[in-house]
């Protein structure tokens, strides 16, 4: 009898037990979605839409995407589920036909600690079309034009450069395209950030490709090129009133700086470090250079201040690197190449911190990359190209300004002014204070283009504030010191 | 009978958990249904815990009882800065005590009491945003506690006994906020040790100045809890990690800390009994969590900074017929977790306990005895701040609700 009573108790315990806030986060009115909608969210854009980091699509940096994190703070106010293109495995890289065609993931290894690309053969094929519909609609590598071609998707492309093989694997047809996918959702709140990479694949090309301002005709670009500016106004003009036909509401990002990212800031332009023989040397292996400069500047083919730019002088100290800089006066014709010394102005690209003081010829010491043999023009953006970058972008940014205070409905987000904090010092969080220093910033993974998943943290809080700003939202936000920064395997 | 004995036996293997800090005031049916006063109380076996000196005036030659709870505790966390809500695990403790006494002669008695007055069990999920500081714990003590009583006249008794103190801990948690390996496992520690064992004493006074009136006094030593050379485990380490992660062992100590209660009881009206207890708890012993690695993750402090605590217990006990006495108790029990402290591997504030209880009489040696606790939590917006990352304070912290009801049975027998 006692022990029914017991039992009876302890039954009745387990009910009881259970503790309830007086105004508990999940009671109805705890947030708010203001005025918009957030059943159907669907975001278009390029790798960081995708949750690209470390140089490939991979399961945590998919996990941890600005839009996915957005969408777990969406299921708040009535956020339905998000759908993302997951790859296979946490290696990244692709596959495509059996062929790999893209890099795994970057991870620091080893002792010292480098950056060191995953050991392991990409599992994920690009022509193994999954399902979607897909709520993330982000594909590395596009452009802005990109979403509105209907060639994008076609495995036979990929090859040829028409395709992209993150769209390929995700696209509802062959002939789908990218925006196209993203409005037969009929999404009630979108994201776009597109435009990044019309001008990120000529900075991170070093400026190898064109700038192809006044070109009205994109099929003619190739891939390291820079957009006309009136072709991404047109572009973006369409993909705004694409996603706002239905009334669906959105926010649209500005494009930070491209030149900022420690893709292009951590080399110094001055990395050779010299004494005062070496310099002598150097010098000397120089004088013919430099005399044919003055020759070529007293027969008036260069000015004076191009002969001065021109001119190579190694000191003991540090020394800028020899570039190549094909805005220089062409004077091959003397046996002279468009070559000088780096300034403050020039950004020497990642990469090349791997080649230079290296010998470009085995045995041979005057061949020291960055002083006998000049960085080429993939390896240095040079002041002019990014001249070049800084007036697209601006020109970009206007154009997203103007295109979004056009329409009530679409919101813009100052990513661009909120990102130079970045270099201005760092952004604080709950914890410490993320900067753009490659690797150990917090803020960069380690292709030093894209950000962490602390990174991704910081612009979905951005984009948050936008949204409770202007649709009058009150959403939790993400805790960035408890996102992952760079991995070490 | 069998049956429910072979019940109580069956949770005699699990264990404890719960209290302000880590204390867990169960140590007898009789006395928790009476809001676990019972220094001044002369009624049972049970007094070999609530005041070993007042075992010189228990009727019969010998005494015994024997009883158990089961805890159901359970936690809710939220965050609505960060959208954060968990709650504990709900898992059932079971602290339990047995006590029996003998009466050697009119004036010497003596007393064995084994029991668990220690322990915490709290499992978050795996992984959640407080893994950093914890992700389980599991805390053990049992208490025995030999006990001799001298009765120096009928006014006045005084009796004691040393305690051996057998422990265990098992505590995981994360290594930081974000730290995994390649596939995003969170690199975590765990540190277990059983068998950890000590000793402290406990010493009482029982005065009576006239027949209806009792005042009880009782000391009980601080006890430290040292574990040496226990297992630290390492999960999910990235190998190229700097430093060395590798599984290795663990000191740590954690403090018992000493206890004064005072009390008295008062019988009135024939068939009540009124009894007030106060205990003052010297929590401040426990200043912080130190864990020393014998690996690169060297030692971890973790400030607790814990302030002495103060409880008020009352009692009241109504022989209902010759054949049922009922019992019912209210105590303040005040969390010794000061503001910024509040970490969530013992996330508790200033409670209020309500308890009832009834024996049974079966004949005129045994009876049964049963009691509930229940104890009330206010809501508590409240942080833990002392956690570090890079050199700086990173507060974890938000609403927390506890919630905890404890229903106990057990036998008394008397000879």
């Amino acid at each position: 009898m006692k022990n029914i009573k017991y039992i009876a108790l302890m039954a009745l315990g387990l009910v009881a037990c259970e503790p309830e806030l007086d105004n508990s986060i999940e009671d109805a009115g705890a947030y708010s979605s203001g005025s918009a909608d957030f059943s159907k969210f669907v975001t278009v854009g390029n790798s960081l839409t995708a949750g690209y980091a470390d140089g490939t699509v991979y399961l945590e940096g998919q996990k941890n995407s600005y839009p996915n994190i957005l969408a777990s703070k969406f299921s708040f106010v009535g956020g339905g589920t998000f759908k993302q293109p997951l790859v296979n495995d946490n290696l990244g890289g692709l596959v495509a036909g059996g062929v790999q065609i893209t890099d795994t993931r970057l991870v620091l290894s080893g002792d010292p600690l480098a950056p060191t690309n995953v050991a392991g053969t990409p599992t994920t094929d690009a022509t193994n079309v999954i399902s979607g519909p897909f709520n993330n609609m982000g594909v590395p590598g596009a452009k802005s034009f990109h979403l509105l071609s209907n060639t994008y998707g076609d495995a036979a492309g990929i090859l040829t450069g028409t395709a992209n093989p993150y769209f390929v694997r995700m696209a509802s047809s062959p002939s789908a395209t990218m925006i196209g996918d993203a409005v037969a959702q009929n999404p009630t709140f979108f994201s776009l950030w597109i435009g990044n990479n019309d001008i990120l694949s000529f900075a991170t090309s070093g400026g190898a490709g064109v700038d192809q301002t006044g070109n009205l005709n994109p099929a003619s670009y190739g891939s390291n090129d820079i957009t006309d500016p009136m072709v991404f106004h047109g572009t973006y003009d369409a993909l705004l009133s694409q996603l706002t036909a239905s009334g669906a509401k959105g926010v649209v990002m500005n494009l930070p700086s491209v030149t900022s990212i420690p893709y292009f800031t951590t080399v110094p332009y001055n990395p050779i470090p010299m004494d005062a023989t070496t310099a002598a040397g150097t010098n000397a292996a120089y004088a013919p250079y430099n005399g044919g400069l003055a020759m070529a500047a007293g027969g008036s083919l260069i000015t004076a201040a191009e002969m001065q730019q021109r001119t190579i002088t190694f000191a003991a100290g540090q020394n800028p690197v020899v570039i190549e800089d094909e805005s220089l006066t062409d004077l091959t014709a003397m046996g002279l190449p468009s070559i000088r010394m780096a300034t403050a102005n020039d950004f020497i690209v990642l990469p090349a911190s791997s080649v230079i003081g290296t010998l470009a010829v085995a045995g041979d010491p005057t061949s020291v990359i960055g002083v006998g043999v000049p960085l080429n023009d993939s390896q240095a953006l040079t002041e002019n190209e990014a001249g070049m970058i800084a007036t697209a972008q601006a020109a970009y940014n206007n154009s997203i300004a103007m295109l979004a205070a056009a329409n009530e409905d679409v919101v813009l987000v100052d990513v661009k002014s909120s990102l130079e904090q970045l270099a201005a010092g760092g952004i604080s969080y709950n914890g410490g204070m993320i900067t753009d220093t490659y690797a150990t910033g917090g803020g960069f993974s380690l292709d030093g283009v894209h950000p962490t998943a602390r990174g991704y943290a910081v612009i979905a809080n951005i984009i948050i504030d936008a949204i409770e700003d202007n649709f009058g939202a009150q959403l939790p936000k993400a805790d960035p010191g408890t996102y992952p920064t760079v991995y070490i395997d | 009978m069998k049956k429910l004995l072979s019940f109580v036996v069956f949770f005699l293997v699990c264990s404890t958990i719960y209290a302000g800090g880590y204390r867990v005031a169960i140590q007898g049916q009789k006395q928790l249904a009476m809001g676990h006063t019972g220094v001044a109380v002369i009624s049972s076996a049970e007094s070999v815990f609530f005041n070993p000196a007042s075992i010189s005036f228990l009727d019969g030659k010998m005494n015994f009882s024997l009883g158990v709870s089961g805890i159901m505790a359970e936690t809710r966390f939220e965050n609505k800065e960060y959208g954060y809500a968990r709650n504990t695990e709900s898992g059932l403790a079971t602290p339990f005590s047995f006590y029996a006494t003998y009466k050697a002669n009119d004036w010497l008695s003596f007393g064995l009491g084994v029991y668990t007055p220690y322990g915490s069990s709290v499992e978050w999920e795996k992984d959640w945003e407080g893994s950093h500081l914890v992700n389980d714990i599991d805390l053990k003590a049992i208490f025995v506690q030999p006990t001799v009583a001298v009765k120096i006249s009928e006014h006045l008794s005084i009796g004691g006994g040393p305690i051996y103190v057998n422990g265990s801990v098992t505590f995981n948690k994360n290594l930081n906020r974000t730290l995994t390996d390649t596939n995003g496992n969170r690199a975590n520690a765990t540190v277990e040790q059983s068998g950890i064992s000590a000793w402290g004493y406990t010493l009482g006074f029982m005065v009576k100045p006239i027949e209806k009136l009792n005042i009880g006094f009782n000391y009980r030593s601080k006890i430290i809890m040292q574990a040496e050379n226990g297992d630290a485990t390492f999960e999910n380490i990235p190998n190229s990690l700097p430093g060395d992660y590798s599984n290795g062992s663990f000191d740590a100590e954690l403090p018992l800390p000493a206890e004064v209660t005072v009390g008295l009881s008062y019988k009135f009206c024939d068939k009540f009994l009124f009894a007030f207890d106060y205990n003052f708890t010297q929590w401040s012993e426990y200043e912080a969590l130190v864990v020393e690695f014998d690996n690169s993750a060297g030692t971890s402090v973790s400030p607790r900074n814990y302030k002495d605590s103060d409880t008020f217990r009352f009692g009241l006990q109504y022989e209902a017929t010759k054949k049922i006495t009922a019992r019912a108790g209210i105590y303040f029990d005040e969390s010794p977790v000061q503001d910024g402290y509040f970490a969530p591997e013992t996330p508790r504030n200033d409670s209020t306990g309500y308890t009832a209880g009834l024996s049974y009489k079966v004949n005129d040696k045994l009876s049964i005895d049963a009691s509930f606790l229940y104890l009330h939590f206010d809501e508590i917006d409240n942080s833990y701040d002392y956690y570090q990352e890079n050199g700086q304070n990173v507060p974890f912290g938000g609403t927390y609700k506890s919630s905890v009801i404890a229903p106990g049975i057990g036998v008394s027998y008397k000879l």
